[in-house]
């Protein structure tokens, strides 16, 4: 299972690398915006993605209408600390999956990613 | 400063330190900040814009801000590498979007937080704006959160913009 992090924030991806660890995924590639993520899919090809929203060069919204042209089956999690109704409509429109607000518990992370897989499989 | 715009920020840091960090924030008694220089060493600093404008700092000593960083991140990181920064920004991020989320009917986005490090910085915040300043209290020493915002009005000029000096 492949998984790629775009977040800005190296301690994110960090803490949210750790979580995957723990759920025993360990093949994990990190981008730090949705320009350097746009230019890492096409070779890594992914199996599910953790894409933060704010971010500079590109944002989390628009990497997900971007990738969404291309491949509209892969799982998309959005993690970030945009809460409002307004957002997670405007996320799920762009083409994300699941969402995860900032702060987290490891462990509602890790049951997002559980949920999120579990209905791919489905 | 209306108080529907402190109290978010008061949930959304005891929200952050508690669910990210661990640790319990006692919230002290906010004052009128009125000088410009940074109220401790390290200073993360979120803009925001939209239906409200401004600009929030959170602000520790470095040491204080060491030990929260190696609680955040789990592990020690040293003060002067990227990462110690990384962390700081993306705990005001936190802060600052959680609370952007609690106020009500507002369209308000966050920029990408910027750090400074360094005793004696200043932080210039737009001068039609007080600043409140927000006293916390945690296990591993003292911090503030410094909240200058301001509900946007129509045809708005360009106002002073932060610098830090």
């Amino acid at each position: 299972m492949k998984i790629m992090l775009v977040d800005d924030s190296k301690t994110m991806r960090s803490i949210q690398k750790s979580v995957l660890g723990q759920l025993g995924y360990s093949e994990i590639e990190e981008a730090c915006d949705g320009q350097d993520a746009l230019s890492k899919v096409g070779a890594f090809q992914p199996d599910l993605l953790l894409v933060d929203w704010n971010m500079p060069n590109m944002d989390g919204i628009t990497f997900v209408k971007n990738y969404r042209q291309s491949n509209k089956t892969t799982p998309i999690i959005m993690v970030t600390t945009e809460s409002e109704k307004s957002r997670v409509i405007e996320a799920i429109k762009a083409g994300v999956n699941n969402y995860v607000v900032k702060p987290f518990t490891p462990d509602a992370l890790s049951q997002r990613i559980t949920e999120t897989l579990s209905k791919k499989a489905a | 400063m209306d108080p529907q715009y402190i109290t978010p920020f008061i949930k959304s840091i005891q929200n952050v330190f508690a669910t990210m960090l661990r640790m319990p924030v006692t919230i002290n008694a906010p004052t009128i900040k009125k000088d410009k220089s940074a109220t401790y060493d390290v200073s993360g600093i979120i803009g925001m814009s939209g239906d409200v404008v401004g600009s929030v700092v959170l602000s520790f000593s470095k040491d204080t801000a060491q030990k929260l960083v190696n609680a955040f991140c789990g592990m020690d990181l040293p003060s002067d590498s990227p990462d110690f920064a990384d962390a700081v920004g993306e705990l005001v991020n936190m802060i600052s979007g959680s609370a952007k989320g609690m106020f009500v009917d507002k369209n308000v986005s966050i920029s990408c937080p910027s750090v400074v490090i360094g005793p004696g910085h200043h932080i210039n915040t737009r001068s039609d704006t007080p600043c409140i300043c927000i006293p916390c209290s945690t296990e591993q020493g003292e911090l503030s959160i410094e909240i200058a915002i301001r509900e946007a009005v129509a045809a708005e000029g360009t106002g002073s913009s932060q610098r830090a000096a």
